[in-house]
């Protein structure tokens, strides 16, 4: 699905973080929204996911104005501390997401998908008891298993060294390309741009 | 967001664990005293329907009552044999039950009556015959499935009421035959041995005289327990508690000990008798009037102010247990947090953050009320089985009362409530600055 974000203005107050920041990602395409810590890309994000609402300009999918039904049944979030609910297992965590997304499980689609990101053997494993690798493995499969049109992820590589960013940035891709979804992540770490054919800069609240 | 709930609640055991614990022991109290107030008060009631009044000897009225409606406390003592032709001769009085007591069998009270008392209790045979002859007696249906007593079998009675006491002492000279059991009546009957007067008065060896044929007893007296060889042939078996009623000429004795009774149960013919009856007894006999309805009212007043006492506790303990579930909530609510922020990114509607809160108290509230009923019955089967008084005021294990549906409501709200407030923290929570903070 096409993402056109369109003439974002947003402040605390007084000051300005977006300022007539506008793009449109196309269906399928893989995209990276670079910045500097404070350039605002969490700011866009949390517009993006309905979290904040901005002063001015808008946010459309497909032509239609974001909400919350398109949201939870067409937006997969990895956010950058994964947040997985810790009183569920893996399995249950994905569960719940497809949950909330459709209204309906399928168990089926769950196993496939953390077979698919390789943690399978994990299944029943709380959060607390996986690896950070494993953990960014799950909070992914549970962006994936709702069948996203749009993928976001938001600094998921920052506590990560050179090999593991290289990885987690390649499965994203991978994961994107095999459910079809277009991605966008949030990154202030331009060792992804070397990954991704579009990068989209930040700066004085503007993609530059 | 149920399973979530669930999910919540295993994942902090211990907390869920103790606040179910503390709201299960309140609920077990209430239901308890519920129990045991509603069935004291069905019971005593039902024991003391058709009873207008209890005549017999000077002393406490609520003895009097309790000894000879409930049988569960001893006589104020004996009351002359005359007594009862004399009341029965009054034109205001419908009934008189004469009551002979003084032994038990293993602890059921063995009741000396006639046929007076089937009508009083509406009783009816199980099996066997009535009694129609001295040392014959018919059991209660209680009694017989305690003792596994069948037809034809013969028991020795004890003196004194309980089959503990250091005092009793076996009536070996003069055993009872069963001869009739009696269906279950859900009254005191139940618990009870029904034999005639006449063998009390044999038992005890007290003299007196019998209707159809020569039978001389030659003056043996209470002490002595020394009679024997009695041949009674008297009546049919039309009631369980033998046919007609004890007569004057039954009470004839020759010599020693006088046949006496141990209490009278009337009931009035009409209103007017209430007024006059008592006050004729009180004034004009050494014997007292006791009259049930007052004495129950104020058995049950004393035991409302106890039990009262008892549920302010329980209650409070109730609302302690919700309180410890608010506490555990508002901290669940201010740790999960991004979990909440979370579900709301993911799709969660408000309503929905807010239900998975509102569902951990009442999933809370809900298991302890469970536990804390099945615990209550459970200990009342237990102290049933244990402490033979609670038997004897036919309390049931499992014979739930409305009121218990209401008081598990109420437990269940106590839990939706204490989870309100962390609720509505929950349900205002703003996503982003959440997402912002972590």
């Amino acid at each position: 699905m096409r993402l056109a974000v369109d003439g974002i203005a947003f402040s605390y107050g007084s000051t300005s973080v977006l300022d007539g920041t506008s793009f449109i990602l196309e269906a399928g395409e893989h995209a990276l929204l670079l910045g500097p810590s404070g350039s605002g890309k969490s700011s866009l994000l949390n517009i993006i996911c309905g979290l904040q609402t901005p002063q001015q300009g808008s946010v459309t999918l497909d032509g239609q104005t974001m909400n919350d039904t398109l949201r939870k049944t067409h937006m997969g979030v990895v956010f950058q501390t994964l947040r997985l609910v810790s009183a569920l297992s893996v399995k249950g965590n994905l569960l719940l997401a497809q949950k909330l997304s459709s209204g309906a499980h399928d168990e089926l689609r769950v196993e496939a998908m953390l077979d698919r990101l390789g943690i399978a053997h994990r299944t029943h494993a709380r959060p607390h008891e996986l690896s950070q690798g494993e953990a960014q493995r799950a909070a992914i499969a549970r962006a994936l298993v709702i069948s996203p049109s749009l993928l976001i992820a938001d600094e998921p590589t920052s506590a990560l060294d050179k090999d593991n960013t290289a990885n987690v940035a390649n499965l994203l891709i991978e994961a994107a390309k095999d459910a079809g979804a277009s991605l966008l992540i949030a990154t202030h770490d331009d060792r992804l741009t070397a990954h991704f054919e579009r990068t989209l800069r930040l700066a004085d609240g503007k993609v530059v | 967001m149920l399973s979530l709930a669930l999910a919540y609640l295993r994942d902090r055991p211990l907390t869920t664990a103790l606040n179910v614990l503390l709201l299960a022991i309140s609920v077990a109290m209430l239901i308890l005293l519920l129990q045991f107030g509603e069935q004291a008060r069905d019971r005593l009631e039902r024991d003391a329907q058709g009873v207008d009044l209890v005549v017999g000897a000077k002393g406490s009225p609520l003895q009097l009552i309790l000894s000879s409606i409930f049988h569960v406390d001893e006589p104020t003592g004996n009351i002359p044999y005359e007594s009862l032709e004399g009341l029965r001769a009054n034109p205001a009085v419908a009934r008189v039950v004469p009551l002979a007591l003084g032994d038990n069998f293993r602890g059921f009270r063995i009741v000396g009556t006639d046929a007076s008392f089937s009508e009083l209790y509406g009783l009816e045979l199980a099996q066997g015959d009535a009694f129609n002859a001295p040392m014959q007696a018919v059991i209660g249906s209680a009694v017989a499935e305690a003792t596994g007593a069948e037809l034809g079998q013969k028991f020795i009675g004890s003196h004194g009421f309980a089959s503990g006491e250091e005092s009793s002492q076996g009536h070996d000279h003069a055993p009872f035959e069963t001869i009739g059991i009696l269906a279950p009546s859900g009254t005191v009957a139940d618990r009870l041995i029904l034999t005639s007067v006449e063998s009390v008065w044999d038992v005890h060896g007290i003299a007196h005289d019998h209707s159809d044929e020569e039978h001389d007893h030659e003056g043996e007296d209470h002490e002595s327990h020394g009679s024997e060889g009695h041949d009674h042939s008297d009546a049919s078996a039309a009631s369980p508690t033998g046919a007609g009623q004890t007569s004057r000429a039954q009470a004839v004795r020759p010599s020693g000990l006088e046949p006496e009774l141990t209490s009278l149960l009337v009931s009035y013919r009409n209103a007017s008798a209430a007024i006059r009856v008592p006050a004729m007894i009180n004034r004009q006999t050494e014997m007292q009037a006791a009259v049930p309805a007052v004495e129950t009212a104020r058995l049950l007043d004393l035991l409302g102010a106890s039990i009262d006492g008892i549920r302010i506790f329980a209650w409070m303990l109730a609302i302690t247990g919700g309180l410890a579930i608010f506490v555990a909530l508002l901290n669940m609510a201010r740790t999960r947090e991004g979990d909440l922020a979370l579900l709301r990114v993911m799709g969660a509607s408000p309503v929905q953050v807010f239900a998975t809160v509102i569902l951990e108290g009442v999933i809370t509230a809900a298991v302890s009320a469970i536990i804390g009923w099945i615990g209550a019955h459970s200990l009342i089967a237990i102290a049933r089985s244990q402490f033979a008084t609670l038997a004897d005021l036919g309390l049931s294990a499992f014979s739930p009362v409305p009121e218990e549906v209401l008081l598990i409501g109420a437990v269940i709200a106590i839990g939706a409530l204490a989870a309100l407030i962390p609720a509505i923290r929950v349900y205002k929570i703003d996503p982003a600055s959440v997402m912002a903070r972590a």
